[in-house]
């Protein structure tokens, strides 16, 4: 039997050792953990609109992607009104820290991508899936209508179920060309429907046994794009 | 468990005799973790709808239990009885969290996919289980060897179940396309003659169809194995 003298003793120094090993592992692959997560969050949004890049977004190395990104993309932020703000950068707004803010006090980030034949507008959107956050990025054709693609990302949706938002070709493929405004001119933003699309300017078909999955989705492409409409009208102007 | 007696008469231990080779080669039928110990059951349903996760967190859960094994077993002399269970699970945290950062260092995108089961190798009963049957009274060779057996043995399972799920359940294999309704599939079901009537088993997706895979292979394992038939 040891003493407790010992016990404590032996407790506080393998805790140290760990702690100190772990803390340095850590701040050791920090600088690398920062330049993958950056990496990945670049391919995504090219991603959106892979179909008009010059290469491929999935195999393509992580120079070429840096590289692809920072010579096509134009970074612009908007506030909650719509409006500009000058000087910031769209990589620099962080849409986890945004959403703590209140809602007057937000920013967006677009990504203009000068693509070969026309310009298209790569925004961001939250939203709450099945059991995390979601979220996605839509890229919009110059007349701020058209959908031309779409990529989605999530904390930790179902594998094979909701994680299909991210993982299916198909789901992704189905949102090119739908349209935000109905012909009347209103806004009816993007659905996702289960059995069958009625409607296929406006409806998607949902993934099965994704029901909670497919409506964080709706819901957050009908709040989320709404928020870029009014930069969007005065662009038109 | 008959081999958590402890040796007392010293004996000439190779580094690769009959009973090393039988740690390294038990878990893997005889005594699997999954089938036969029936433990580490709910992470072989979480990770397995596709292989390539189900590969990787093998391997993970394989590098924790063979170190976290080595690990107790250096220390097993040392360590105080009242407080074991908390040094055990201090090495294994330690370890999953190195594991954790490295993989998120080396290949970020499985560490997305992955990110919340790596942290669960922590509660694998599997590890656990190990370190107080096995590690507490062996030596560290043999404790690492047991280890790295029972992960191959943990392993193998959760790539057949992964298998079988992505198979019939997407219809590829390690993102490898086989079969489908879709013109880049190997089979096309909309226009091979043979395979016109195949779909999708949407339940092999689901969770609950780990189940029934792990049952069939039970079942099987039991039917040819004749020394599993009078255990549990």
């Amino acid at each position: 039997m040891h003493t407790n003298r010992y016990t404590l003793i032996y407790i506080v120094v393998l805790s140290f050792i760990v702690a100190v090993v772990l803390a340095f592992t850590f701040s050791g692959l920090k600088p690398i953990h920062d330049a993958n997560e950056a990496v990945f969050k670049k391919r995504d949004i090219l991603s959106s609109v892979k179909d008009q890049l010059p290469i491929d977004i999935v195999k393509a190395s992580t120079e070429e992607v840096l590289e692809h990104f920072d010579a096509s993309i134009e970074q612009v932020v908007i506030d909650a009104n719509g409006k500009v703000v000058e000087g910031a950068k769209a990589d620099d707004i962080d849409m986890k820290q945004e959403e703590k803010k209140p809602l007057e006090e937000r920013q967006y980030p677009i990504y203009i991508y000068e693509g070969a034949e026309a310009k298209y507008y790569l925004i961001a959107i939250r939203g709450n899936g099945l059991w995390d956050k979601i979220w996605g990025t839509i890229a919009m054709k110059d007349d701020f209508n058209t959908i031309a693609g779409v990529s989605f990302d999530h904390v930790t949706e179902t594998a094979g179920l909701g994680a299909e938002i991210k993982d299916s070709e198909a789901f992704k493929k189905a949102f090119q060309g739908k349209k935000l405004y109905n012909d009347n001119g209103e806004y009816v933003s993007v659905a996702i429907v289960k059995g069958g699309v009625k409607k296929p300017s406006h409806q998607v078909d949902a993934i099965a046994g994704a029901t909670i999955t497919s409506k964080g989705v709706t819901e957050m492409m009908n709040r989320g794009l709404a928020i870029y409409l009014p930069y969007f009208d005065s662009l038109k102007k | 468990m008959a081999e958590t007696a402890t040796q007392t008469v010293p004996e000439k231990e190779p580094l690769f005799g009959k009973k090393e080779r039988k740690l390294l080669i038990d878990p893997l039928n005889d005594n699997n973790p999954i089938t036969v110990q029936v433990l580490g059951i709910c992470s072989a349903l979480a990770v397995t709808s596709m292989v390539k996760p189900a590969v990787i967190m093998a391997l993970s859960a394989t590098f924790v239990m063979a170190f976290s094994n080595l690990t107790i077993s250096l220390l097993r002399k040392g360590i105080p009885k009242q407080v074991r269970m908390i040094v055990q699970l201090v090495v294994i945290a330690f370890l999953v969290t190195i594991v954790e950062l490295v993989l998120k260092a080396a290949n970020y995108p499985i560490w997305k996919q992955l990110s919340v089961y790596i942290g669960l190798i922590i509660t694998n009963c599997i590890v656990m289980g190990r370190l107080e049957a096995y590690a507490m009274a062996n030596k560290p060779w043999r404790s690492f060897l047991d280890g790295i057996g029972n992960g191959l043995g943990y392993g193998i399972l959760l790539v057949m179940v992964a298998v079988a799920r992505e198979l019939f359940g997407k219809g590829s294999l390690m993102g490898f396309k086989i079969i489908g309704n879709t013109p880049d599939c190997l089979i096309d079901t909309t226009t091979n003659a043979w395979f016109g009537w195949y779909m999708q088993n949407n339940i092999m997706v689901l969770p609950a169809a780990a189940l029934f895979v792990i049952c069939v292979i039970i079942w099987v394992q039991r039917a040819r194995n004749s020394k599993l038939v009078d255990i549990s």
